[in-house]
């Protein structure tokens, strides 16, 4: 069997942490996946950056449903990362998200990510990110800045090769 | 290469057709299990049907939120077993709904969330997109998934369902 779909790390919490890192991602592979089973213990607005730029390169534009509205918002130039609400993590349960980076080592190309993300207790999410870059995806930072995600936080990042 | 993503069974539905699609005795050795379903229900006199994803045989202690567009944006939620929406007996012809359910840490002590994303489509007016946000609030390994119809209708012949188990080992 032709193996497509490899871990290249994986991260589980052993205490609250505010940041996580998944540093020298190679480019070797077609795309990647980002799944996150996740809690923190204070809602708090989570960014995601890559390759450690801190500049307004990023913008987000989600839709959401809360159990009875429907909304979309837009962040553009935003310095802090992709965007991810804060509803959509829980206090109580721990919840998921699939990011999906198609071409993320394309340096002809700025760079999407879709993602979906869900709490049942709050908001389920679908969202689009653009990093205007064209640097292959060589890290990802995962931050927020309230007490930090919760002990037993998992976050692993796959990559899928087109070969 | 370690090979991350598995196929651990699959089915598919015969002539007679079926009123469960069942995943008994999944094997407690991954770490996420995704469930990839192109089905279609005999549900009379109508173009979609509703199913219910049931993990364990257990039919409480569910909740859901949803988002969903159907020529128009709605979002609800709701306790009864998480939804999935599907194709039925007056859609268009040979017309199946998609879907997937990823489910991470099943074999894990704490409550199980999952995500649902399911289409029917149609060739008219009327097809539909659903996101759903579960959660089974039971720490129970989840050993089994069934999917039924909510209005006790059958899956009919070419439905097919697979059940992926994907490691980070």
């Amino acid at each position: 069997m032709t193996a497509t779909y490899e871990k290249i790390a994986t991260t589980t919490l052993g205490s609250a942490q505010s940041t996580v890192n998944f540093t020298s991602i190679t480019a070797s592979y077609t795309d990647l996946i980002f799944i996150w089973s996740y809690k923190q213990d204070t809602d708090s607005t989570v960014y995601m950056r890559f390759n450690g730029d801190t500049n307004a390169n990023y913008s987000t534009t989600g839709l959401f449903g809360d159990g009875s509205t429907t909304s979309s918002q837009r962040l553009s130039n935003n310095s802090n990362g992709i965007w991810f609400r804060s509803e959509l993590i829980s206090s109580s349960n721990f919840n998921s998200a699939i990011y999906q980076f198609n071409n993320y080592s394309n340096t002809n190309i700025f760079k999407t990510v879709l993602s979906r993300a869900n709490n049942a207790g709050e908001m389920v999410g679908a969202t689009v990110g653009l990093w205007r870059s064209t640097s292959a995806i060589s890290s990802i930072e995962v931050w927020q800045g309230g007490t930090g995600f919760s002990s037993g936080s998992t976050f692993t990042l796959y990559g899928i090769k087109a070969e | 290469m370690a090979t991350t993503y598995t196929l651990i069974s699959s089915v598919t539905v015969g002539s007679g057709g079926t009123a469960t699609i069942s995943f008994t005795s999944i094997p407690q050795t991954y770490t996420d299990l995704m469930l990839v379903a192109s089905t279609r229900t005999d549900r009379a006199s109508n173009i979609n049907d509703e199913l219910y994803v049931t993990f364990n045989s257990n039919t409480s202690s569910y909740s859901w939120r949803r988002l969903l567009g159907e020529n128009s944006g709605s979002s609800d939620s709701g306790s009864t077993r998480t939804v999935f929406i599907t194709d039925a007996s007056t859609s268009t012809a040979s017309v199946f709904g998609s879907g997937s359910i990823y489910i991470p840490n099943y074999t894990g002590s704490t409550n199980k969330s999952y995500s649902i994303d399911s289409i029917q489509e149609n060739n008219a007016t009327n097809a539909a997109r659903q996101l759903v946000a579960g959660l089974w609030s039971n720490t129970a390994a989840i050993t089994q998934i069934d999917l039924t119809s909510s209005t006790s209708s059958n899956f009919v012949q070419y439905s097919t369902a697979y059940l992926y188990g994907i490691s980070n080992e």
